[in-house]
């Protein structure tokens, strides 16, 4: 009895997250295929340089990233910038020092600046305050699988634009599949072609969104492969552990079952 | 310690004589450590080990997270951030502990359903059960007020609406919610006193799992028979039993280890999952989430509170006969804390003569049907407050006081029990080596 | 035959098996004392870049570097002249505190001035005495620096020379690009 038990005490776990997020919204979130999901996943240094392109040509004039300090930019396992590139960048924006008690440029120890726009919220931490999966019937099976999907959410909303807009209260609204509720006040930020890359990667409107979905996961969550490599050591050892004390008890007992010692 | 005839610590060299005299510490650790153990514990008797050593787990990376963490409503959110990316393996430490909390209710559920089950509540260990439940109060305010630290969306909306109980109270209910917030609202003095608080509790708890430990040392172990150990010789005693150490540490840490094995699993591919994305949101007084929801382990519980509705017939005579006194929001608050005390009574509800579920053929189905309860309500106070799950939630709450405040002591006067074995060791010759005998194949004493 | 192969089988588990325990236990140690160490934000200002370029002769830049200020000066030839004229083995502390360059060095102005660029100073701003700041600008009876709470005198090298001081004012380590950037640290 007690392991039908066990097990769906797994299987409840799992459920209980997900009905969290169960909304009764009908909104369209495509299951993009990135390359650092799963066990192994890692993140794709170029990828991430070029939605670090995508986040400063574009989502910049509005979104901040107060969270991320540049030198993270040349950390390993993210975007891996040489250092004196993080420097030039980091130059061209300027932050507030209370020292001086004015604004300066900024250095790599300083954190992007928050932010500019009163109503658009800061994107560090998007990709993980977001869910783009749930169900079904609250269940959570599809986070189980699919992940929680917010660098999904993310890329569903930008390639998510139908065209139609509407005003209501005297602010203009976008219709968005992606979007709760189905109409977003953020104007459709990327198009094809929006952002031409040195290498001539490929720029069409889902290309950039995928892009610059890779580089927020990689601002909320900078220490992933270092994590995953952490997980990945405790489970191989504790699997060892776990076998070498599973023949000790075995042994331990075997006079007490009185059963030849094996 | 302990009541089963054994052989205790002798001092042999002189210092050993000598301590001894003075402070009998090697003494009490030995005792401890070779306490005569029913040899045919099954595997649901792993989960104490389990607790303890994710109490220790929390308490350490807890004072380690605390190192870095700045109690204060402009700062909390930030310093955890500070963690997760400046810190030295401050995201290891972060995931562990956040993740470490859902371990240790899944190990604390596992644990209670298991002393339900084999009527580990009932004599002579009544006070063993209660010290238990309280332990298991402690965790939840714990677990609460820990919730809140990070300051994110779900910390705040969890917390008003948590405290918003309080104020359900007839006559002092708004004074105390006050008293508890330090405020009109959730705000900084709330983060500190919850802080605090978060803080001395975990050793609050450390004393009581001593106490809980040393009450039934002093019974002795349950068993999967409910059968007690004979006492009234060492002769006996001994063909029932063995020392904790090695035979039972060694299976203990075997599971252990298979437990964690899992747990790093979650922690380094899928910290977040047991989370909720809106804590990834900075706490904002002035936006509430879609759907607040607390964490997954306050599930059931948070589904008796909401099902007891004004729709409800029994919280309509509830409120007629007291006179608008016990209204709707008030008796969810009492249904919500009935639920744990039903369960704290279920030694003097139970009025079997028969401590083991294994003997009960009635029991064994009540029981099953009881922890589907428990899955129904965790799943549906999960969903949103709308029909069909209001119904659901209704029946499965009224199916959880059923079982303890009904059923219990019911089937002890008409459920006629099956034949047990005369001792422990009978049950151990019985199927050692080759499973439990079918219903309960993962029983096997140790293998 | 086989008692002993058992006993040593058995022996080696255990061994195994205790062994594994004592290296998790300590691999999980290892990080509770790993995040007491500077922390990334910190790690990242122990070294600063100060573009020096605008600093005129004969005026002095103060910036904070690992807490401390840090005084960088444009030295005028009269002080670099009057610095270069004293016998440095004659001086209270005839060692130039320079970790740039070899341990117990003289303390010649040549070794005490950036090299190679030897118009400009820069040194740790805080008297060797009690730890204040001393006040610059050509202060004190040697055009040098002076430290106000006990009259502690540096020369226009940071050299002390009269007062209760023990040592020349500390060198950090550092690097002088070409395009006159410094690296502290």
């Amino acid at each position: 009895m007690f392991r039908t038990l066990t097990l769906s005490a797994v299987a409840a776990v799992s459920f209980a997250t997900a009905g969290l997020t169960a909304g009764a919204y009908d909104t369209h979130i495509e299951d993009f295929d990135f390359s650092f999901e799963g066990p192994f996943g890692t993140y794709d240094q170029n990828q991430l340089q070029r939605g670090l392109q995508i986040y400063t040509e574009v989502c910049a004039a509005c979104h901040g990233l107060k969270f991320v300090p540049f030198r993270s930019l040349s950390e390993e396992g993210g975007p891996s910038m040489p250092e004196d590139q993080v420097r030039a960048y980091a130059e061209n924006f300027e932050v507030f020092d209370p020292e001086i008690d004015d604004f300066r440029a900024a250095i790599p120890a300083d954190n992007f600046p928050e932010s500019g726009l009163e109503n658009a919220p800061d994107l560090s931490l998007m990709a993980k305050a977001r869910a783009g999966f749930h169900g079904p019937y609250g269940l959570g099976i599809n986070q189980f699988f699919k992940g929680i999907g917010g660098p999904e959410y993310i890329a569903s909303l930008l390639t998510g634009y139908t065209g139609e807009e509407k005003e209501e209260a005297g602010v203009i609204l976008y219709e968005n599949t992606a979007f709760p509720g189905g109409w977003i006040a953020m104007a459709p930020p990327l198009d094809d072609e929006l952002v031409e890359f040195a290498d001539g990667h490929q720029n069409d409107l889902h290309h950039l969104s995928e892009d610059v979905s890779a580089f927020l996961m990689w601002t909320a969550e900078p220490k992933m492969m270092a994590r995953k490599q952490a997980g990945f050591v405790g489970v191989l050892f504790l699997t060892i552990l776990s076998v070498l004390l599973y023949l000790t008890n075995k042994r331990i007992w075997a006079p007490v079952k009185g059963k030849k010692a094996s | 310690m302990g009541g089963i005839p054994h052989d205790h610590y002798e001092p042999k060299a002189p210092w050993e004589k000598s301590l001894a005299k003075r402070l009998p510490i090697i003494g009490l650790m030995y005792d401890t450590l070779m306490i005569p153990t029913p040899k045919n514990l099954n595997w649901m008797w792993i989960w104490g080990i389990v607790l303890t050593f994710v109490l220790v787990l929390q308490i350490v990376t807890g004072i380690v997270l605390v190192m870095h963490y700045t109690p204060h409503v402009d700062y909390a959110f930030s310093s955890v951030e500070h963690i997760m990316r400046n810190v030295n393996g401050g995201y290891m430490l972060r995931y562990m502990h956040q993740n470490g909390a859902s371990l240790f209710f899944v190990a604390v559920y596992a644990h209670i359903f298991r002393g339900l089950y084999y009527g580990s509540y009932k004599a002579p260990r009544e006070i063993t059960w209660i010290i238990g439940m309280l332990i298991y109060l402690l965790m939840m305010g714990t677990a609460f007020m820990g919730y809140v630290l990070p300051w994110g969306q779900m910390s705040f909306w969890g917390a008003t609406v948590i405290t918003g109980l309080f104020g359900a109270i007839p006559f002092i209910g708004d004074a105390l919610q006050t008293w508890l917030l330090g405020g009109p609202a959730v705000d900084n003095a709330t983060l500190n006193r919850f802080f605090s608080l978060h803080y001395l509790l975990p050793f609050v708890i450390l004393g009581l799992v001593i106490v809980h430990i040393w009450a039934f040392h002093t019974t002795g172990n349950n068993n999967p028979t409910g059968v007690e150990v004979r006492r009234t010789s060492k002769e006996e005693a001994e063909k029932d039993t063995l020392p904790f150490w090695p035979y039972f540490v060694i299976k203990d840490l075997f599971a252990l280890a298979v437990i964690l094995a899992v747990f790093f699993a979650i922690v380094g591919f899928m910290p977040n999952y047991l989370g909720h994305p809106d804590n990834y949101i900075e706490a904002n007084a002035l936006a509430t989430p879609a759907h607040i929801v607390p964490e997954w382990y306050f599930l059931p519980f948070y589904a008796i509170l909401r099902a007891f509705t004004d729709e409800v017939w029994i919280v309509q005579i509830a409120s007629f006969v007291t006179g608008g006194i016990i209204d709707a929001k008030f008796f969810g608050v009492l249904a919500m804390f009935g639920a744990i005390v039903v369960m704290a009574l279920a030694p003097w509800l139970d009025t079997s003569s028969v401590r083991s579920g294994r003997y009960r053929p009635m029991l064994k189905w009540w029981f099953a049907l009881l922890v589907f309860d428990f899955f129904v309500l965790m799943w549906v106070g999960a969903m949103p407050a709308e029909e069909p799950y209001n119904t659901i939630s209704l029946i499965a709450s009224t199916y959880w006081f059923a079982y303890f405040l009904v059923i219990l002591p019911l089937l002890g006067v008409i459920e006629k029990p099956l034949a047990r074995p005369a001792t422990i060791e009978e049950d151990f010759a019985s199927h050692k080596g080759s499973g439990d005998g079918g219903s309960k194949p993962l029983a096997t004493p140790a293998e | 035959m086989s008692t002993i192969d058992e006993s040593s089988r058995r022996d080696f588990l255990y061994y195994a098996t205790g062994g594994a325990g004592i290296i998790g236990g300590a691999a999980a140690v290892w990080p509770l004392i790993n995040q007491m160490n500077p922390s990334a934000d910190v790690r990242a200002l122990l070294s600063i870049q100060v573009d020096i370029s605008s600093l005129a002769s004969g005026s002095q830049l103060t910036v904070k570097w690992r807490g401390k200020p840090v005084f960088i000066r444009y030295r005028t030839e009269a002080e670099i002249a009057a610095a270069k004229n004293e016998d440095a083995a004659a001086l209270p502390d005839a060692v130039a505190r320079n970790p740039n360059i070899e341990d117990g060095a003289p303390a010649t102005d040549q070794n005490r001035a950036v090299a190679g660029q030897e118009q400009y100073l820069v040194m740790i701003g805080v008297c060797t005495h009690l730890g204040c700041v001393p006040v610059g600008d050509g202060s004190g009876d040697f055009g040098g620096w002076f430290c106000p709470c006990h009259g502690s005198h540096y020369d226009t090298a940071g050299r002390i020379r009269k007062g209760p001081a023990p040592e020349n004012l500390h060198i950090p380590p550092m690097q002088l690009s070409d395009d006159l950037i410094l690296t502290l640290g």
